[in-house]
């Protein structure tokens, strides 16, 4: 059939099997807009505040389904609003496809009204972008983008229509969803290395990301674990791979890790690295991390294995594929010792939890832990708040952690929490703190406007918290800038907005205002005050080895 | 460790240079030279880089691994000296002085320069050669006064009848 260019655009998104779209209307996409009119009952478009809270929506959206998250947005700063959503989704390989307008092709390069190099500006940020240059390569260049997005290490791919593109008319035939590239195993050489080495190690530990919950490969690492008797911890990307309570596992691994874990990876002499990049938040010092160990790295993207750590064996392919071949090649074994010695860190570990009864920020979690089914994500900020609760939140499924971990953007909460809510059907929780949520806020009207059912634990102790601790540590206590003292009344603020809260200052306040809150259509704010010198323990200072590890900060 | 020359095959599309060298950039790769140029087929477009080599093996490794994640780029070869024909173009313009005009003359000859223009005040001189070669000529002109200087970068096929396109990604 005989279509616009605008019109292309949204049917191929509807043969792509994108069922919503997130996004703002402007100038240089009213076209677009006009197709998503004709076409309103084929495809859901979610109109946000601000174009950056349309990114982060359709990155929680990819993240709480591993689908493609789609979002639209205009020319100029509408598309430069995108760019931090971007950016998010790019340093956490989210499957993004983000689709601007731009100026007719004749006026780009001219400073047009609102004309942008975005292509330009998002190179850095995207795993591939596109400027259409005619209407007959768009439909095929939207599938190429769904493609590329959701293959190999996913991640954002940005498409710049000009505006004629959008008027001019093709031919247009549907076709059938394309499926990402085929992922292959490692080399068969690789992983007969890799167990071997596997075999010969008497502390093996098993450390997964992100990639381990891209590849869909928990059942396969579980086995492994269960085989070489291994304990497991994960990096903040992994949190909800596995089951909290799972016994193998220990926890998060890094600056804000939990002891157990984190002791456990020094202590051992094989560490299987499974879809992770070593970031400098989780090796600290490079000299001396993992010391002992001989280090097996498998990850899909190539580039993660030189890049920072140099592993004995590295390994490029799927998770899945390579640990069903490496299954067959390690052998049973217990360890009874490597068990104890890991028993010992655990109950050191709990000895450094903090107890104290009251409105302590781990209380705060642990009271929103028992209004959590298996099924709600939980979304957060960026800060205090959300080591907190990578720390504490019980998961029991896969891709119900939804953080900014590689970019860490204050203010992805917000538009990622309404996101995974409109994507899994379910009532979705955001964790923030007075700063972050200031950030992105706008975004309450659409949470209202939407009915989204959200809960938003908003922990407001006055400062921004986390670079507070850094200057209370590092910085002799010179609170430059992060003391807050703002006269927001956020349960004022959530009302004006056309939605309710109300403001606790005791756990069990907290459990009868989260009962509320989860009762409540559409988004309620829980405010819940906590002291501002409260600390993130246990902590790695930067650039610092395990020997550095603070567990209790002095007066 | 001396320098070492990548060849890559990039698709035959608009910015697509900009993508290329925008990550190396971006990952303080360091380089030296870099040419552009088309191929035997309208769909390739060949970049050859010769990168300052302090970084090992380690570095050449993630260069590589990086240059592969670009959706434009199709082959990547790395180009050693001894498999490799290597080669460079200069053009040198140096003052054409009476005095030292007979000396131009006899290093030009020593090194295979052509004369590409002459006037009264200047000479442009050509020359192909490694780098090497190149340098060391241009060294020599020192002792004369050089007015400008273009060079090429570096152009390399590999020996034999093997091709990048050959080589697997």
């Amino acid at each position: 059939m005989l279509l616009s260019g605008a019109d292309i655009i949204v049917k191929t998104l509807i043969e792509q099997g994108c069922d919503t779209v997130f996004g703002y209307p402007g100038g240089q996409i009213l076209n677009v807009y006009d197709s998503l009119y004709k076409y309103q009952d084929e495809l859901k478009h979610i109109l946000t505040a601000h174009e950056q809270g349309a990114a982060h929506a359709a990155d929680g959206y990819a993240r709480a389904t591993g689908k493609v998250g789609v979002v639209i947005a205009t020319s100029g700063p509408g598309a430069t609003n995108l760019v931090t959503g971007i950016a998010t989704a790019y340093l956490d390989s989210v499957p993004m496809v983000a689709i601007t307008g731009n100026v007719m092709s004749t006026q780009l390069g001219t400073d047009s009204f609102q004309e942008i190099d975005i292509t330009g500006i998002t190179l850095p940020i995207t795993k591939h972008n596109y400027i259409v240059g005619s209407v007959e390569e768009l439909a095929d260049t939207i599938r190429e983008a769904f493609r590329l997005a959701a293959s190999g290490r996913p991640g954002p791919v940005l498409i710049d229509v000009p505006k004629d593109i959008q008027i001019a008319m093709c031919e247009y035939e549907p076709q059938s969803p394309v499926t990402p590239d085929e992922r292959k195993p490692a080399k068969d050489v690789r992983i007969a290395e890799a167990a071997e080495c596997i075999n010969m190690s008497a502390r093996p530990f098993i450390y997964f990301g992100g990639g381990l919950i891209t590849s869909s490969a928990q059942e396969e690492m579980l086995t492994l674990a269960d085989l070489i008797d291994a304990p497991i911890g994960c990096s903040l990307m992994g949190i909800s791979g596995i089951p909290t309570d799972h016994p193998r596992f220990l926890g998060m691994q890094g600056m804000h890790g939990h002891y157990a874990c984190s002791m456990a990876m020094h202590k051992a002499d094989c560490i299987i690295s499974l879809g992770v990049r070593f970031n400098d938040r989780v090796t600290g010092n490079r000299e001396k991390f993992a010391r002992n160990a001989k280090i097996i790295h498998i990850d899909i993207d190539g580039a993660e294995l030189s890049k920072t750590v140099t592993p004995a064996h590295a390994m490029r392919g799927d998770i899945k594929q390579t640990l069903k071949k490496l299954l067959d090649k390690v052998k049973k074994t217990s360890r009874p010792e490597w068990q104890s010695t890991v028993e010992v860190l655990k109950s050191e570990e709990y000895k450094t939890l903090d107890s104290r009864d009251g409105m302590t920020p781990r209380n705060a979690i642990l009271t929103l832990n028992k209004h959590l089914n298996e099924n709600t994500p939980v979304a957060t900020d960026v800060g205090q708040h959300q080591m907190w609760a990578a720390q504490n939140l019980n998961f029991r499924r896969s891709r119900r952690f939804i953080s900014s971990g590689g970019l860490g953007t204050m203010g992805f909460g917000m538009g990622a929490a309404i996101g995974a809510s409109i994507a899994s059907g379910e009532r979705a929780v955001l964790v923030t703190g007075d700063g972050s949520f200031g950030m992105c806020l706008n975004e309450l009207a659409t949470a209202v406007s939407y009915k989204t059912p959200l809960v938003i634990l908003l922990l407001n102790n006055g400062v921004l918290g986390m670079v507070r601790q850094w200057q209370t540590l590092f910085f002799d206590r010179h609170y430059s800038n992060t003391v807050l003292d703002r006269k927001t009344d956020f349960v004022k603020l959530a009302k004006a907005f056309g939605a309710d809260g109300e403001r606790v200052t005791t756990p069990e306040e907290l459990d009868k205002a989260l009962n509320t809150a989860f009762n409540t259509d559409g988004p309620y704010l829980v405010e819940c005050m906590i002291d501002k010198d409260e600390f993130v323990l246990p902590m790695l200072p930067p650039g610092g080895s395990m020997d550095d590890i603070i567990v209790k900060v002095g007066d | 460790m001396p320098d070492f020359i990548i060849a890559v095959l990039v698709r035959n599309r608009f910015g697509v240079l900009n993508r290329v060298t925008s990550m190396f950039r971006r990952r303080r790769f360091n380089i030296k030279c870099l040419t552009v140029s088309e191929t035997e087929s309208p769909e390739y477009s060949r970049i050859t880089v010769t990168f300052e080599g302090d970084g090992g093996a380690h570095e050449k490794q993630q260069l590589i691994d990086q240059l592969y994640k670009l959706e434009d780029v199709c082959f990547i070869k790395e180009l050693e000296n001894k498999s490799a024909v290597t080669s460079e173009l200069l053009l040198i313009k140096v003052k054409n002085d009476p005095e030292t005009r007979a000396l131009v003359r006899d290093t030009a000859d020593a090194f295979g320069a052509v004369t590409m223009d002459y006037t009264r005040e200047s000479v442009i001189m050509q020359m192909t050669g490694s780098s090497r070669r190149v340098s060391a000529f241009i060294d020599l002109m020192r002792d004369y006064t050089i007015l400008e200087i273009c060079r090429t970068g570096v152009v390399s096929l590999e020996r034999g009848s093997e091709t990048i396109r050959k080589t697997e990604l």
